[in-house]
């Protein structure tokens, strides 16, 4: 995907400038402590605030030249994984450790390597092995299963 | 006397089994992931991190192993960028300009065995020099107040974001967003929480072992997934593995230069292995003139950058562990391992936990004869690594790297954070914004901003008061030249191409 030359270092700048003005907004509205103190707590985050602000418009005005943005099927990609580390991080409690790390080690692999049946088998035997690692040799209290089954 | 009798304190520690057991581990491990492309030091120590405070390992043998893998991973660099033309990580990234071409004139395991030798040199020298200056340098330490301290932290921004990235802005960008990130929670001195949106989560602040592992580990597999896992380089075979005896003798006083430049390089708040290697490399070729052949497989140009980066390695702990100001990207993630563990770095480390100290120096000595040891004659066994496919060995990384989180910390809030750094992470690579500073601007933010208002309260808000000792001008003056220099440096030194396929770390 082609944004044209520097865009992306524009588009973050403009990010940047608008995430430091947030920022510093956010900062003028801290409550003060009792003690005397001529800093204070707002200062430094206006400081960083005015640096990262000074440092997004560089970015906007002198943008380097952009880098291979990857094509539109790889940002799905990319956001399938997301989805599905997201959806791990949420399962890993209530579902055990074996399940959900089969499901998201097979997808992760099929992602760096469309290969169905060895994206399969390293689901498989990433969960199986990491388990005995971690619960037999690193003595790691995991729950194998969903609390119902184990 | 005194460095023999804490020696013998750290040799006490480092000779029990447990220890040096972990020591000989963190060594392999290390050397693993030294030798996968793409996981460096710094995702190594990231990763094992969460695993080693899961273990309930005490201070002393936390640090011992995280080192050893730090010290390992220095060494296997090596093998990918040899074999592969592929740096396991940025400081390995000179060698491939020699150790491939040798390899290719079909010399793959003398450039290993040379490599593996500076790599000892280098490291054990450094080592050495660690264990005379460090307590020097901590009692010079005894003199800095908080301008002192809050000039440091500067410094070491300045010069990190010089030397990590080619354009100022990003840089300083990237400290300033650690620096933000490391606002959030409760203010140290009012006890009010800032910038936490009310999520009790957040006031504990942002854990910078989230951050770390997010950032490094994390980032990795994204990029992974975007590159398919491919990989265009052509792998060379290794035969048989034999000492180039002659060939070392010859090459000994570019190990030895080559370890005084880069411990200097790795002492240098900042500037770590990848300057170490680069400048030893450079002054090399510059000796060698024309005819040394540079660039062609010659032996020297393995010895140096490997003599080089390994001996910053060694350089980058002492300001880590004399002022708590990290010299490299590992180093910064050691420093986090040394606050999570509720030490903390600078003078008095000497003084308050002279065990941690020295049990540290004295297994980083041992870890380097393991090393040497493990490069040399198992150096076929390392190289094995190289074929686990990608495939297998991300999602791997990746599933270490939640279970460790959460063993930790035991909150998906974390594990949520943590994908939301990796995809920070990934989208600073692509855009050329280097992420260490990110890390070390969440590690030291608060203890900067801490100084300042202590400096304020002392001098009654008085900001000259910043710049009132000789040592806080001295520091202020380098962190200004450490900012603007690379700007004018890198119209006049050229870093040699390196392979369009090599994978930059930070």
């Amino acid at each position: 995907m082609d944004l044209g030359h520097g865009k992306g270092d524009r588009i973050f700048g403009v990010a940047v400038l608008l995430g430091a003005v947030a920022y510093a907004a956010a900062a003028m509205q801290l409550r003060t402590g009792f003690m005397s103190d001529p800093v204070g707590s707002k200062t430094f985050p206006l400081l960083v605030a005015g640096v990262c602000a000074i440092c997004g418009a560089v970015m906007v005005l002198k943008p380097d030249a952009d880098p291979d943005w990857p094509r539109a099927r790889t940002w799905g990609a990319l956001a399938v994984a997301v989805g599905v580390l997201v959806g791990y991080a949420y399962a890993l409690k209530p579902l055990g450790f074996l399940i959900p790390t089969a499901i998201a080690a097979g997808v992760l692999s099929y992602q760096i390597d469309a290969r169905p049946r060895y994206a399969l088998l390293a689901g498989l035997g990433l969960s199986l092995g990491l388990f005995a690692l971690f619960r037999f040799v690193l003595g790691l209290g995991l729950s194998a299963l969903p609390a119902g089954l184990s | 006397m005194d460095i023999l009798s804490n020696l013998a304190l750290g040799f006490s520690v480092a000779l029990s089994p447990w220890t040096l057991m972990l020591a000989i581990l963190g060594c392999f491990i290390g050397t693993i992931v030294g030798a996968l492309p793409g996981l460096g030091p710094s995702n190594g120590v990231a990763l094992l991190i969460p695993i080693t405070f899961s273990m309930g390992l005490d201070a002393t043998a936390a640090l011992v192993l995280l080192t050893a893998v730090y010290y390992g991973a220095m060494y296997g660099g090596r093998i990918s960028s040899i074999l592969l033309n592929i740096p396991g990580d940025e400081p390995a990234m000179m060698t491939c300009l020699d150790g491939y071409p040798m390899a290719r004139n079909g010399r793959a395991g003398d450039a290993l065995v040379i490599s593996g030798v500076a790599s000892f040199v280098g490291a054990l020298l450094a080592t050495i020099a660690l264990l005379l200056i460090a307590p020097m340098l901590a009692r010079v330490a005894y003199l800095f107040g908080p301008a002192e301290y809050f000039a440091l932290y500067l410094l070491a921004f300045s010069t990190l974001g010089g030397i990590a990235s080619k354009n100022q802005a990003k840089a300083a960008l990237a400290s300033a967003i650690g620096l933000g990130i490391a606002m959030i929670g409760l203010d140290n001195q009012t006890g009010l929480p800032r910038f936490t949106g009310g999520n009790l989560h957040l006031f504990d602040g942002v854990d910078f072992l989230v951050a770390i592992v997010g950032l490094f580990a994390v980032s990795e597999v994204f990029v992974f997934i975007e590159s398919h896992g491919k990989n265009t380089a052509l792998g060379v075979k290794l035969d048989k593995v034999t000492v180039p005896w002659r060939e070392i003798w010859a090459v000994r006083w570019t190990m030895l230069r080559s370890s005084a430049l880069g411990f200097v390089a790795g002492v240098l708040p900042g500037a770590g292995a990848s300057l170490g290697s680069f400048l030893t490399y450079m002054m090399e070729k510059s000796i060698a003139g024309d005819k040394g052949g540079f660039g062609t497989g010659v032996a020297k140009g393995v010895a140096a950058p490997e003599a080089g980066n390994n001996s910053a390695a060694g350089g980058a702990l002492v300001p880590m562990l004399t002022l708590g100001v990290p010299g490299s990207g590992t180093t910064a993630v050691l420093l986090a391992v040394l606050m999570t563990l509720n030490i903390t770095p600078g003078p008095t480390l000497f003084a308050d936990r002279p065990e941690v100290v020295w049990g540290l120096i004295a297994s980083l000595l041992i870890a380097n004869f393991v090393l040497l040891a493990m490069n040399v004659p198992l150096v076929k066994v390392f190289v094995k690594v190289l074929t686990v496919p990608p495939q297998l060995l991300l999602p791997g990384v990746m599933m270490v790297s939640f279970v460790g989180i959460y063993s930790l910390t035991g909150s998906y809030f974390d594990l949520l954070l943590m994908i939301g750094f990796g995809a920070m992470g990934w989208l600073f690579r692509k855009l050329d914004i280097p992420t260490v500073p990110v890390i070390l601007g969440i590690l030291l933010g608060n203890a900067m901003e801490d100084n300042l208002r202590r400096a304020m309260i002392l001098s009654d808000g008085d900001v000259t008061f910043l710049f009132s000792s000789g040592i806080s001008i001295g520091l202020w003056t380098a962190a200004v030249l450490g900012f603007v220099a690379p700007l004018f440096l890198r119209r006049i030194i050229r870093k040699p191409e390196v392979p369009d396929h090599a994978l930059p770390r930070d």
